[in-house]
């Protein structure tokens, strides 16, 4: 489980973040929705590490993100940011091999070639395994980087905006592997999204974001309702009954 | 976890050989080992010709060893400064996430070239033997790493620091010293001006066999540490971040780096003087050599092509050119050359 409790983060005066209290449970996949500077990439970044509070606590599984050495947090959360420019020149299997980084540190094992080779196979890049990151296409180089975070073996994983210039096609698979990966590796996932239809159709719970405080938490057909999401993006939108469910049309 | 595809996943992994390592290929890793071995016999060759070419002795004789040994400091320096300028190089690239930066940045040769001009100013042209002796040679490398400790602890313990922050301080810092040190230059007479000036350019002939006895130590205690965090480094290179995610604690981890960086670039610049080009080329050179990300195996070829680099450049000036002391000239003309052509050629760093 994950817990945020009284979190703040200041920027100056005018903006800031929280105080927000959550409590994500273990299991599935929960999206984080909400208009454009909400505040959803900083919660999440915070929870995994890479910003500081400027108050309150956050604990994953127990383990308190402040206090908890980064080694040790390591393996119990891996979290990907939106961009990533990396200096060296990485194929996707040196890449995934990265994430065994807390494990082995640097020293790869056999133990860790076959998990390698398992978070390539679950993300279909076996055929793209040798070629340099500066050779794939968008879509696939946002797979490489999942398939790092998934051989990191946490059970919390974030993911910031992994639908990011991804089209359709690639956005539909990537969040096939994430609900494969949150039912068939019993990861908990915590992703930010943009499109609120595919918070509806793959995510377990929705928590939405506004003005740097969460005002909804609940399961996709309690937020998928007009007035929710109305409110929460300060745009009509209309829920209507799909194929698949619920579907906002806000067009 | 996973079991279905883990049968399948180690089956693989025996039958078409999937591992992960430095290199993706065995074609690359064969590169690699004859990159190295040719660096290894060039370097001895130039090692060899800077001792033996010219020697008026038989090769083996008694007197070819005493003329010889003459030879040999400088022959050390140099393995010094390039072990020094390459590994320091690779390193703060690294840290700082950028590989068309150097360590000069951080103001190490501004702020030697205060120190030369100041000495000048002040005592005359006696001044420049004032600031020559092992306490002295000490005194500098202490005085380029406070500047650099000051300058890292400051802003990275700041709550908005970044290496960028940094970095920019430091370029400010040294443009400063350096007009300082153009203004003292224009009010020397001609002669003070021509001593000053000669101590200016990076040489091997500017460093003194006493202060070597302390700038191995030391450079040897900064590249070896700096290769046995290699791994670390690897991980570093990914970003904050990245590495970050992946339990590296980024700060200290780039302080450190920064630190052992600064104190090889002090030991070099205070022993022979600027050299600001050499660790640049050098780095860039090494990563295209090397094919790989592996810092364990890009340290190396680093320090190897800085060898090779600086040892070559002497033996030219000295046999072709007889123009002794004036290495950094051909290093710059040669390396700028060399690096463009690269550049062009790959169409990336």
């Amino acid at each position: 489980m994950i817990q945020l409790q009284d979190v703040r983060k200041d920027y100056g005066d005018e903006v800031s973040i929280g105080p927000v209290d959550l409590a994500i449970p273990r299991g599935g996949i929960t999206a984080l929705v909400g208009p454009n500077g909400a505040g959803k990439s900083t919660l999440l970044t915070m929870v995994g590490r890479l910003l500081g509070l400027d108050g309150g606590t956050i604990s994953i599984g127990g383990h308190d993100v402040a206090r908890t050495p980064s080694k040790a947090l390591a393996k119990v959360v891996s979290v990907l940011r939106q961009e990533n420019h990396f200096v060296t020149r990485l194929t996707v299997r040196q890449l995934v091999g990265f994430g065994r980084f807390p494990h082995s540190k640097g020293r790869l094992t056999v133990d860790d070639e076959a998990r390698i080779s398992e978070a390539i196979d679950f993300l279909d890049l076996g055929a793209l395994e040798g070629r340099y990151l500066d050779e794939l296409s968008g879509g696939q180089r946002q797979r490489a980087y999942v398939a790092m975070v998934l051989a990191q073996e946490t059970d919390y994983v974030l993911l910031d905006e992994p639908l990011n210039n991804l089209d359709m096609r690639h956005s539909v698979q990537m969040m096939q592997h994430l609900r494969r990966a949150a039912e068939e590796l019993d990861r908990t996932i915590v992703v930010v999204l943009h499109d609120i239809n595919f918070a509806g159709r793959y995510a377990d719970r929705i928590c939405a974001v506004k003005d740097g405080r969460v005002v909804e938490f609940g399961t996709p057909a309690e937020i998928l309702r007009d007035d929710v999401l109305s409110a929460v993006f300060e745009t009509p939108v209309r829920v209507i009954e799909g194929p698949d469910g619920p579907l906002a049309v806000y067009y | 976890m996973l079991a279905g595809t883990t049968a399948t996943g180690a089956a693989a992994t025996e039958a078409e050989g999937r591992a992960s390592g430095p290199f993706p290929t065995a074609r690359a890793r064969r590169r690699y080992r004859l990159v190295v071995a040719g660096l290894v016999a060039v370097a001895a060759l130039i090692a060899l010709g800077l001792l033996a070419w010219d020697n008026p002795m038989p090769l083996g004789s008694d007197g070819f060893w005493r003329i010889a040994e003459l030879r040999i400091t400088s022959l050390v320096v140099m393995a010094v400064v390039a072990v020094a300028q390459g590994v320091a190089t690779v390193a703060f690239q690294t840290a700082a996430g950028n590989r068309i930066l150097t360590p000069s940045i951080l103001g190490f040769e501004a702020l030697y070239v205060a120190v030369q001009t100041s000495a000048v100013y002040f005592l005359g042209a006696a001044g420049i033997s004032a600031v020559q002796g092992v306490p002295q040679f000490l005194l500098q490398v202490a005085l380029m790493m406070g500047l650099a400790t000051a300058l890292f602890g400051w802003l990275l313990r700041g709550r908005r620091g970044s290496v960028h922050v940094m970095l920019l301080v430091g370029i400010v810092i040294g443009g400063g010293l350096g007009s300082v040190s153009a203004f003292m230059q224009r009010l020397l007479t001609p002669s003070e001006f021509d001593v000053l000036s000669a101590r200016l350019f990076g040489s091997v002939a500017n460093a003194d066999a006493a202060y070597l006895p302390f700038a191995v130590p030391l450079v040897a205690l900064g590249a070896v540490v700096l290769w046995l965090r290699s791994r670390r480094l690897d991980a570093l290179a990914l970003g904050r971040d990245v590495a970050t995610g992946l339990g590296v604690d980024h700060r200290r981890e780039t302080m450190l780096v920064l630190l052992l960086v600064s104190l090889l670039i002090a030991v070099s610049t205070a022993l022979v003087g600027p050299m600001v080009f050499l660790g640049f080329l050098v780095a860039t050179l090494a990563y295209q050599l090397s094919g790989t990300y592996d810092h364990r195996r890009i340290l190396p070829v680093a320090a190897l092509l800085g060898f090779v680099v600086l040892g070559g450049a002497s033996f030219v000036m000295r046999h072709v050119f007889s123009a002794e002391g004036v290495v950094s000239i051909i290093i710059e003309l040669v390396g700028g050359t060399v690096f463009l052509l690269v550049l062009l050629r790959k169409g990336r760093l």
